[in-house]
């Protein structure tokens, strides 16, 4: 359905424009607003081959016949899309070969962030892609992987180093005119990671993203796109933080992620971007799209989520499975704290014969917060003996929070079996009283309940990001249970 | 997404509005007027509201309906629940036949129909607005009426039971029950809905139930209407301190069957139950939306659907549990599970918790499934036809609704009639 | 140790201590018994701080401190140790990072060195010998599908670890058959000590033919009304407490 109306306004749109259009702008922001002449610019900047742009400026199209979303469960001002600046880069910007290199306000910032990269890299082995405000400033542990055939860069460098393989993939999970943000991305995204993993490799390290929002008013357009080929495996690490902002930020990612036969990715994101203020004044927009396609027999997509951050929260981590066999799973801690919105969850797609699901939801509502969970469970005719299993517990905090579960199940194949289970509850204070009585103190009660809560999604984690996760879990709920 | 949408064919709706009256315009003139206005407002829904995501009205808003004054009632023998010795209240084609009718034995209970229903009995069970263009067309138009009154700490002896027929083709029938319980007041309700083969018919019926403190209300709705036959139910009951409410919607049989049953739960320790089973064949689709409100603390609901569905039937089930920021204490369930019987088939389930209260317990559960294959073998291993063994797992799969009822006879009545349309075996 | 003087307590409307004292030295057991609905529950869950208990009278004094004045956690960490009758199970919660939690903060506030990994454990393997507590339950959730005997033991296990001054054992006995109340006592009774006082709760004589005490206490209405020493046990045992409510109502009248 949506490919059509890709393939649609693809045809209306082809043609209008005059090619070769180049401007000379020298600014390292962009002007507030959206119109053609900011995607030119945006392209560009980043020197991006005419089919790019193209391409964009369908997306661009289709966005403005598109209208915001609204069914979500979640309340807020509409961000003015004129009022936003689609590109900034950070100054002196230059190509590093170390991380020596790198502006030391730069290095202090990640520093607080708690990004250390070198220890990362020493300790952890893990590849850093750092994004700074749309820009990639450092990339390590690439040439280890080149060894493997591995290719782990930034989206702009594999827009001129692999053309081709951008031109396969982009935008074939998530079509562009798939919803508003997912265009909207299209349109304008400024960077984000590219990760191919070539047929029959395991890719030996864990493979990660740090995203972080820091010029005011800037709007995050991400976009990541891996691809793991026949018989390879990589486990993709992806975490957020960003500093106070007294103004509301959109974040509007894509993650696309394909799976080819026998092959295995497993997506983790951390995300604690800023939540806003006691009243939610000041917090992210986090509207994102991700998806995986198990395009392959035998393939395997697997997300896991902590989610404690932003103030609203919009996002369905989704597995398209359309090879024999495949498998898709779906395990999310969301935490929502004073004013914060969540509406997440996950859609499973079965269209292959033999697949199967997994989907472990865990929400947990303090404050004034409203946690939602909303997931789709489809299996079409084609797909014989599929399973699905679903759970979504909600744990409440206080008196005046909300716990939502909206569980959507489509069943087409008399075959299937899909189960879904759904529980919600208070946090006991008989828990906490044992406890208290075993000299803890009520945070730490509450963090261990909590984190014990949690575990089934924790467990899925990789080491060095489940510790950070059980942190983020205690750091954001602190003082919340009334 | 889907990118086609309904073409609104609300204009034959406004035809139809403008050409009919309602029986209640004396009566019931606040509401009517606000139904007015409220239907101008609203559009037929296509399957871009949420509420109707997975059912087109498309095919409904194609007919060319017509009010029917016939009371033509050829058929209505086979409405009989035998045994059951109950006050009868019979509508045809949407008007109330009182020659049909027998309902002045009733003991413990005041029927009042039509023009003769007195506003203060209407007010007093305060509908809330109507929130779609059924409900408001529904209201604009009563074709008929009757409300049914049992006063306080009074228990209706007779059960009663108000029958819908459909005889002439093509009509539409648009019929309104008020149900008020005093407090302490018990009441037992079957209310069944048919037609005759070959039939077109098109029944939107508003049923508006007060529950009163302490009062016991038992509702059960039996669907038997044929595939040519459209059917919108708009079920409110609305339960105060103490009361007890148990609503069964068992759907044997219907072309297009939508099901919009709320209960607003408007006081403290009450217990309500909500069940139904839904059997579609053929091309026919059944949908089932219930809300249940809890708006107070220390209550209780208990929801449980099931469904079979053959050939190249759709069922729907949407059960949303909403709980209150001062609901406190509140126990909700839910169960939906299916059974798809046929390789065309097409189930959609959306169980939803909405829960603004910290201190609940709440669950649901949903399954879709085949029929045990190694139970029908087992059944087969000791001798049973396939279609036999499929017919006892079938029996025992919807057995836990069917004992919902609590009225044996009105059981029993049910179970027959699925084992005569071939569904269970006994 | 402990010095409990008029305690009245009530919880929702119902007032349940009216009037208790109590007094435990160093180094004694106490055995609290006494019939359903007595108060021995509320008496240490009361002791213990649970908050839906409203303390309406009393003093309550505990190595020279005002106990009542303290929090749940504080009272743990000055020493005070509950074996729960109904221990709570806590999901995704290993008991081991359980312990390791509590012991931190309790050795914190008692101005004790942290305790090293290695030292830890060799601690856990200690202690959990005491009460025969496979080395598989020390992984496993907190009480999480233990057995009822398991989750006693847990308790004096935790007991060991946390190396309290005053252990109030509630019903630690019920529903244990007689190994697993042997393995319990033995563990109770290897805790003994000149500084260490317990306060036992039980409705069964049989528990203190294996922990010994010192002093029997018989709880009536939220009042101590009759005290003696092990042999009342035998006594309440062989005859029941009608006798002993005959006594009291004999004595309001």
């Amino acid at each position: 359905m949506a490919y059509e109306g890709d393939e649609l306004l693809e045809s209306v749109t082809n043609k209008e424009y005059e090619f070769g259009f180049t401007t000379n702008i020298e600014t390292d922001k962009a002007p507030n607003g959206l119109n053609e002449d900011i995607i030119r610019l945006i392209s560009a900047k980043k020197e991006e081959p005419e089919w790019l742009l193209q391409w964009r400026l369908e997306a661009f199209h289709a966005w403005q016949k598109m209208t915001e979303p609204e069914w979500a469960h979640v309340k807020y001002t509409k961000p003015d899309f004129q009022a936003i600046s689609y590109y900034a880069a950070p100054k002196n910007r230059q190509k590093y070969n170390s991380l020596d290199e790198i502006d030391p306000e730069l290095r202090r910032t990640m520093e607080k962030l708690g990004i250390s990269m070198e220890e990362q890299k020493r300790l952890s082995g893990v590849a850093v892609d750092f994004v700074m405000d749309s820009v990639s400033v450092a990339t390590s542990f690439k040439e280890k992987l080149a060894e493997l055939g591995i290719i782990f860069c930034s989206m702009s460098e594999a827009v001129k180093e692999h053309p081709e393989l951008i031109k396969k993939y982009l935008g074939t999970v998530i079509p562009r005119s798939d919803n508003f943000y997912a265009a909207l991305n299209s349109a304008v995204f400024t960077d984000g990671s590219f990760c191919y993993i070539p047929k029959g490799v395991r890719c030996p390290m864990e493979l990660s993203t740090y995203f972080r929002i820091n010029e005011s008013g800037t709007g995050q357009f991400e976009r990541t796109l891996v691809v793991a080929d026949e018989g390879s495996y990589v486990s993709y690490l992806e975490g957020c933080t960003a500093p106070q902002r007294d103004e509301n930020q959109l974040h509007a990612a894509v993650v696309e992620l394909i799976a080819h036969k026998d092959a295995e990715i497993k997506y983790s994101t951390v995300q604690n971007w800023y939540p806003g203020d006691k009243d939610g004044k000041g917090g992210v927009f986090n509207f994102v799209t991700k998806r995986g396609l198990c395009e392959g027999n035998n393939s395997k997509i697997s997300w896991t989520q902590v989610e404690t951050g932003s103030a609203i929260t919009w996002k369905y981590p989704s597995c398209v499975l359309k090879g024999d066999n495949s498998v898709g799973e779906f395990y999310s801690v969301a935490v929502t704290n004073n004013a914060q919105q969540a509406d997440t969850g996950t859609k499973m797609i079965h269209i292959g014969k033999n697949t199967s699901s997994t989907i472990i939801s865990k929400g947990i509502s303090a404050g004034s917060s409203n946690n939602s969970y909303r997931g789709l469970v489809q299996i079409n005719k084609s797909a014989d003996n599929a399973r699905n299993f679903s759970q979504c517990d909600s744990l409440l905090m206080t008196d005046h929070c909300g716990a939502h579960t909206f569980p959507y199940i489509e069943v087409k194949n008399k075959s299937a079996k899909v189960e879904h289970e759904a529980t919600t509850s208070k946090i006991g204070e008989d828990q906490i009283f044992y406890c208290l009585q075993r000299g803890l103190s009520e945070e730490k009660a509450i963090s261990l309940i909590v984190n014990g809560y949690a575990k089934e999604v924790l467990n899925k984690l990789p080491m060095e990001f489940a510790i950070e996760a059980q942190k983020l879990l205690a750091i954001s709920l602190e003082g919340s249970v009334g | 997404m889907e990118a086609t949408t309904v073409i609104s064919n609300k204009d034959k709706f406004i035809a139809l509005n403008e050409s009919k009256s309602s029986v209640l315009k004396n009566s019931w003139a606040n509401e009517i007027e606000a139904a007015i206005a409220a239907f101008t407002t609203f559009e037929l829904p296509t399957t871009r509201h949420e509420e109707w995501k997975y059912t087109r009205t498309t095919r409904l808003a194609n007919e060319n309906w017509k009010w029917s004054e016939s009371l033509e009632n050829s058929g209505l023998s086979n409405t009989i629940i035998e045994d059951l010795n109950a006050a009868r209240i019979v509508f045809i084609n949407g008007n109330l036949s009182l020659a049909d009718s027998s309902f002045n034995n009733a003991i413990g209970c005041t029927i009042s129909v039509n023009e003769n229903i007195a506003a203060s009995d209407i007010a007093q069970i305060n509908v809330a607005p109507a929130t779609n263009v059924f409900e408001a067309f529904q209201r604009t138009n009563t074709s008929a009426a009757i409300s049914i009154r049992v006063e306080k700490n009074t228990a209706a002896e007779t059960p009663l039971h108000i029958v819908h027929l459909i005889t002439d083709n093509e009509s539409i029938s648009t019929p309104a029950i008020f149900i008020h319980l005093g407090t302490g007041a018990t009441l037992e309700v079957t209310e069944s809905f048919h037609g005759n083969e070959n039939t077109k018919g098109l029944t939107i019926r508003g049923l508006y139930a007060h529950v009163g403190t302490n009062a016991r209300l038992e509702y059960n709705k039996i669907q038997a209407e044929k595939d040519e036959q459209f059917h919108i139910s708009l079920d409110n009951v609305r339960v105060e301190n103490d009361g007890y409410s148990n609503f069964n919607t068992l759907t044997i049989d219907g072309g297009w069957v939508r099901n919009d049953l709320r209960i607003d739960l408007n006081g403290q320790n009450i217990e309500a139950h909500l069940s139904g089973f839904y059997l579609p064949r053929n091309k026919q689709l059944v949908d089932n939306h219930t809300k249940v409100d809890h708006m107070y603390p220390h209550c209780m609901s208990n929801e449980l659907y099931k469904g079979i569905l053959f050939d190249q039937s759709t069922g729907v089930f949407n059960g949303k549990v909403y709980v209150r920021k001062d609901a406190q204490k509140t126990n909700a369930y839910q169960t939906n599970s299916n059974i798809l019987a046929s390789d065309d088939a097409t189930m959609n389930t959306k169980p939803e918790l909405e829960i603004y209260a910290d201190d609940v317990k709440c669950s649901h559960g949903t399954t879709t499934g085949q029929l045990d294959e190694q139970a029908m073998f087992y059944l087969r291993a000791r001798g049973m036809s396939p279609d036999s063994a499929r017919k006892l797992l079938t029996t025992a799969f919807i057995n836990d609704v069917l004992n919902k009822v609590e009225n044996k006879i009105v059981r029993q009545h049910v179970i027959d009639a699925l084992v005569q349309k071939g569904l269970l075996y006994i | 140790m402990l010095e409990i003087k008029n305690l009245h307590a009530r919880v929702e409307e119902k007032e349940i201590l009216r009037g208790l004292n109590f007094e435990v030295k160093p180094g004694e057991v106490h055995a609290i018994m006494g019939p359903n609905g007595s108060g021995k529950s509320t008496l240490a869950s009361v002791l213990a701080g649970k908050e839906e208990y409203e303390i309406t009278g009393g003093e309550v004094s505990f190595k020279g401190k005002d106990l009542l004045a303290m929090s749940a956690e504080e009272r743990a960490r000055e020493g005070l140790f509950l074996a729960f009758q109904y221990p709570v199970e806590i999901p995704g919660v290993s008991n081991i990072n359980f312990l390791k939690a509590a012991l931190s903060e309790v050795r914190e506030h008692r101005g004790l060195p942290q305790l090293t990994a290695k030292e830890f454990l060799a601690l856990v393997n200690e202690k959990s010998k005491l009460v025969e507590l496979d080395g598989q339950l020390t992984n496993r959730s907190v009480n999480e599908g233990f057995s009822g005997g398991e989750k006693k033991r847990n308790e004096v296990f935790q007991m060991a670890m946390l190396d309290p001054t005053l252990a109030i054992l509630d019903e630690t006995d019920s529903g244990l058959d007689i190994d697993a109340l042997r393995i319990v006592a033995n563990g109770v009774n290897a805790m003994r000590s000149p500084e260490r006082s317990f306060v036992v709760i039980t409705h069964y004589q049989r528990l203190l033919d294996f922990i010994v005490p010192d002093y029997v206490h018989v709880l009536y209405k939220g009042r101590i009304v009759k005290s003696g020493t092990k042999e009342l046990a035998l006594e309440l045992e062989e005859r029941g407490y009608d006798w002993i409510k005959e006594e009291v109502e004999a004595a309001n009248a």
